[in-house]
């Protein structure tokens, strides 16, 4: 396959989302513009300007309307994504990292991080139908974890947040009454902080990717451990196929020891594992920086990928790809 | 068939259009294997009529199935910077490269490698490559003199025998049949022994276009019907592990390695064709 390489971003590349029909790709950034592309030839349709800090990770509705941005400039912005205009910003104490819209688009929860005294929290606001009457105030705010939470996804129904971060603990918690639920086992998780967790196209598993090198498959109700993906570097992004059995796991080794050895060793390509075998299809390469973004389109046929150099690369798989046996 | 009306002619004629006259356009099909038949008249250049039939096949695009709202959005208009966006400025260009999903090695070739080269019974001395035993091959382990498997390591006249008897085998024992290379590797270890001999640096062949999988087992294996075998030796990137390429074979006998030459230099081995020549001494 040729890639399609999407150079409109200045500095790494930090999340990468597809909209529920997967012809638009949301990118964000650390250079302060979310940017949407035409996900099958790479062309930019718009950006999105008015965050002043890096943009950690972005959400799409699912009528691919509403846009949703978490940003290190302390807000969490919604966005017409038709016209990049700005509709309602939330502004927190501390940078907002992860962000994500409950089904049916009525709720999001956006993730802060530990700032100047602030602990890191969860809140769960209401999103109004019309922007006009779009409220600051959050419906739950949830405290607890150590460190940063890296991801905060809804569970099933949206009756749960599962939230994972720097303390290598997956969380569930009710989204109702903040309650914690029920937590991933110390033993069997991550032994590094979790960069990374992506849902299956079901939502009935999820995978999470650690810097300990690996990357697991849960179970999104019981939180029962599936499978184990062992890579040689650290996992900065994972993806599943909503199509066949595969998982996509993106690394690399820490940006800031990319210019002391050879770029050979750097690992830098997307590997493919199956999912239930556990065992290493193969490695797409092509960038020259870590991966730090990784998404699947919905309909399984192409993926892209987002690297510390800046770049996607947005690959639409060959026939032969759909047919790889082990 | 008629030629294709000019332009610059129709424009000419634009006085006289007679196309009313002609008969209509008809299309017939397309058929179940999608074929379309366009009859069509015309006049051409010298303003006689001409009927053209042209048999088109119209293909189904696999993915034509797009929602009508990804439809609508296709035709959005640009926003934000993507609107003064300069033509040259590339932002989307699609690789010059073909990129595949490269197939991770065959297990047994370079996992195994790396494995052998950290040795849980002394983590101590961990990453000095240039430390190579002799005996059992470890890298970074230990000196040739203290290695633990000496004992391990099989008896050389054992080996010396086996290499008479398949001498008159010839080369071709890795020829036909595929030898997965883990079991390359385990046969690996029959090697050692004769490495303590002293270096004969005189009769060092060297070995040029190997493949990046070859490694010093398969050498061995390779020139061992030749002749007794004292060093075999493939350079290795120290910071991939990938092999070079190339590699250093000596032998106890100068004719041996002289047969060996003769015999293997041209020879085709793991899709690649070996250079196998005298090793030219070092200038030092």
């Amino acid at each position: 396959m040729r890639p399609i390489l999407m150079k409109g971003h200045e500095r790494p590349l930090t999340f990468l989302k597809y909209n529920r029909e997967g012809d638009l790709l949301f990118s964000c950034s650390k250079d302060h513009t979310p940017t949407v592309w035409f996900a099958d030839n790479g062309e930019r349709l718009g950006t999105y300007r008015g965050h002043n800090g890096a943009v950690w990770s972005c959400d799409v509705s699912r009528d691919s309307m509403l846009l949703i941005t978490g940003s290190a400039d302390q807000s969490a912005m919604l966005w017409n994504v038709h016209t990049g205009q700005r509709f309602f910003t939330f502004n927190f104490d501390s940078p907002a990292r992860a962000v994500d819209f409950a089904v049916g688009d009525k709720l999001a929860v956006i993730t802060t991080d530990p700032f100047m005294g602030h602990t890191s929290s969860i809140q769960v606001k209401r999103i109004a139908t019309d922007p006009e009457d779009q409220t600051a105030e959050s419906v739950l705010v949830i405290k607890g974890p150590q460190g940063r939470i890296n991801r905060a996804v809804w569970g099933p129904l949206n009756h749960t947040i599962i939230s994972a971060g720097e303390d290598t603990v997956i969380r569930v918690w009710d989204s109702e009454t903040g309650k914690l639920l029920n937590e991933s086992d110390k033993e069997l998780g991550h032994k590094k902080p979790i960069t990374s967790l992506s849902k299956s196209a079901d939502g009935s598993h999820f995978i999470t990717g650690s810097l300990d090198k690996s990357a697991k498959l849960w179970d999104t109700r019981t939180l029962t451990l599936i499978k184990t993906y062992v890579t040689e570097r650290p996992v900065n992004a994972v993806a599943m196929s909503p199509l066949v059995d595969h998982v996509v796991l993106g690394g690399g080794q820490d940006a800031s020891a990319v210019t002391t050895t050879d770029h050979r060793a750097g690992k830098f390509e997307a590997k493919f594992f199956d999912k239930i075998l556990q065992e290493e299809i193969g490695g797409v390469k092509g960038h020259f920086g870590p991966i730090n973004a990784l998404a699947f389109n919905p309909n399984g046929k192409s993926f892209s990928s987002g690297g510390e150099d800046g770049y996607i690369r947005l690959h639409h798989f060959d026939a032969d790809y759909f047919n790889i046996k082990i | 068939m008629a030629a294709k009306l000019r332009w610059g002619e129709l424009d000419e004629d634009d006085g006289e259009d007679l196309d009313f006259l002609l008969p209509p356009r008809q299309v017939i099909g397309p058929d179940e294997n999608g074929i379309k038949k366009v009859i069509e008249y015309k006049f051409n250049e010298e303003g006689n009529k001409v009927k053209i039939t042209s048999i088109l096949r119209t293909r189904k695009l696999a993915n034509a199935r797009l929602s009508k709202r990804a439809v609508e959005r296709r035709s959005w208009p640009k926003f934000g910077d993507a609107v003064h966006e300069d033509v040259g400025s590339r932002l989307t260009m699609v690789s010059t490269e073909e990129i595949l999903l490269e197939k991770t090695k065959p297990p047994g070739t370079k996992p195994e490698e790396q494995n052998s080269g950290v040795d849980p019974l002394n983590p101590s001395t961990r990453g000095a490559v240039l430390m190579v035993c002799r005996t059992c091959g470890k890298k970074g382990d230990h000196w040739t003199s203290r290695c633990p498997y000496k004992d391990l390591a099989p008896q050389p006249d054992v080996f010396v025998d086996k290499s008479t008897s398949s001498d008159s085998v010839a080369p071709p024992t890795t020829k036909g049949t595929y030898v997965p290379p883990g079991m390359r590797d385990g046969k690996g270890t029959e090697r050692g022994g004769t490495d303590m001999r002293r270096r004969n640096d005189e009769n060092s062949v060297r070995v040029t276009n190997l493949s990046e999988d070859t490694r010093e087992p398969d050498l061995l294996e390779l020139f061992r019907p030749f002749g007794s075998v004292s060093r075999v030796y493939v350079a290795v990137d120290q910071k991939t592990g990938i092999s070079r390429g190339f590699g250093f074979v000596n032998f106890v006998n100068r004719e041996d390695a002289q047969r060996a030459i003769n015999k293997l230099n041209g020879y085709g081995y793991d899709n690649l064709i070996l250079r196998v020549e005298w090793a030219t001494p070092r200038t030092n």
